[in-house]
């Protein structure tokens, strides 16, 4: 579904990539983890081409999203993408939020639109709150409309960028149900997060990175149980021990 | 002081009507600048923030060249000068048959600078929006036009109708300028008013009064 070959990307003369390959396949979780400023946010920002890559070749369901001439905007809209500050828009009601990209970019008409946007929002259990503002609902909420804002568009692919970091703790939780839920359902999902019991509990495989490569690319199982690098051995040393 | 003042020349004919026609000027004058300073402004305000290196630079060169150069040169470049710079039969109509020439001039001088303004301030407002928002609208399939209709056009304009009420507010009091280059507005008039009673401090009160009036009126309907 996702394959990323050779991939290295660049910011001015820092290196954020370096030679990253890895591929997820049909409904396959995987979970990408590391240290602050390993790049993993900046991966998943390459899948969906919100950020170019300078070298190598990331192909998402047959089409490249790095070759000249791919048209980025359909591909967009097949692929759902949820951010660590949800990023809903504020002028509009949460309603609007989840029917604006599916009148104007899938030309649904106005009662479809409507018609999924309330399934998709009953879905992740805020219905009542359809009429309301982004600004009237906690962080928790607000990354549940996020994510419903994504579901609507009937995605192949779900790329979730540190989902719960800005969430107070017991916020994290309600999102994360949402996702076990995805996840269960046969979501195919790529997930940067720090949730490592998250991790533990769906992932099909944890790809760790540290300085702009992928140190680590295994089953959820082995990486977990018997991590190979002294660095994902530190990481996991420190982040389990809370 | 010791001054008699007179008030009732400003009710006398003609000066009354001076004052009338000077208002009318300078609410036409200001109004008509206004809607295409704020066209202009909105268009090249958008295009500084586009991805279009191309159509950005020439933005920036814009704002700079009308931002930078005095009004009251600028209202002389296109009065005097630019007619000169003409292909020689266009500038012999713009001098002899372009009707109204005080008041076109003074509109596209006024116009054109005043878009400079708007157009820094449109930007401001655009690029005030969080980058994240974008990224969602791109990340949901929007091109870039839809991005600026739905995301970025809302938001923005809604943060910067307060600096844009003041830059309205000043087309009214910069339309005093056009009095260089020969239109009768309210500044003009009353500066006759003066020579033709010797009531100077008359004619220019009135002429404070009604611009604070109309600002005052600009500002609330803003």
């Amino acid at each position: 579904m996702i394959d990323i070959e050779n991939v290295s990307k660049w910011y001015g003369d820092f290196q954020v990539l370096k030679d990253c390959t890895s591929q997820v396949t049909q409904k396959e979780v995987v979970v990408v983890c590391g240290p602050s400023g390993s790049g993993k946010s900046t991966l998943i920002k390459c899948v969906n081409g919100l950020e170019p890559v300078q070298q190598g070749r990331i192909v998402v369901d047959g089409a490249d999203i790095t070759a000249k001439g791919t048209d980025l905007t359909a591909l967009r809209a097949r692929i759902g993408m949820v951010f660590q500050h949800f990023e809903l828009y504020p002028h509009m009601t949460v309603r609007e939020n989840l029917c604006l990209a599916q009148e104007k970019v899938l030309k649904r008409s106005r009662d479809e639109a409507v018609s999924r946007a309330e399934l998709f929002l009953d879905r992740v259990g805020l219905s009542e709150h359809i009429d309301k503002h982004p600004g009237q609902l906690s962080g928790g909420q607000q990354q549940r409309v996020a994510i419903a804002r994504s579901l609507v568009m009937d995605p192949i692919v779900m790329l979730f960028d540190e989902p719960t970091s800005a969430l107070d703790p017991e916020m994290i939780n309600e999102v994360l149900d949402v996702m076990v839920e995805l996840a269960k359902e046969g979501m195919t999902m790529m997930v940067v997060t720090h949730e490592m019991g998250f991790a533990k509990k769906v992932a099909d495989r944890v790809i760790f990175m540290d300085e702009g490569a992928i140190v680590e690319d295994r089953s959820t199982e082995d990486f977990f149980g018997n991590p190979e690098s002294d660095r994902a051995k530190d990481f996991l040393s420190k982040i389990l021990n809370h | 002081m010791n001054y008699n003042w007179n008030w009732s020349v400003l009710v006398t004919e003609p000066y009354l009507d001076w004052l009338i026609s000077g208002f009318y000027w300078t609410i036409s004058v200001a109004l008509v600048a206004w809607i295409f300073a704020f066209s202009i402004g909105c268009l090249v305000g958008i295009g500084r923030t586009l991805p279009n290196k191309f159509i950005a630079g020439a933005c920036t060169c814009y704002v700079e060249l009308f931002r930078n150069v005095p009004l009251l040169v600028q209202m002389f470049l296109w009065y005097f000068a630019m007619p000169e710079a003409l292909p020689e039969e266009w500038g012999r109509w713009v001098k002899r048959d372009m009707p109204n020439p005080e008041f076109v001039t003074a509109v596209i001088a006024l116009s054109l600078y005043t878009a400079s303004r708007v157009a820094e301030q449109v930007r401001a407002g655009i690029e005030a929006v969080p980058k994240g928002l974008a990224a969602a609208a791109k990340a949901h399939g929007h091109g870039v036009a839809q991005t600026y209709r739905y995301i970025l056009l809302p938001i923005s304009l809604r943060m910067v109708v307060p600096p844009m009420t003041s830059e309205f507010l000043t087309v009214f009091k910069n339309s005093s300028l056009a009095l260089t280059i020969g239109l009768l507005e309210l500044t003009a008039q009353s500066q006759q008013i003066a020579e033709y009673t010797f009531r100077g401090f008359e004619a220019f009160t009135a002429a404070t009064v009604i611009y604070v009036l109309i600002a005052l009126v600009a500002t609330v309907a803003m």
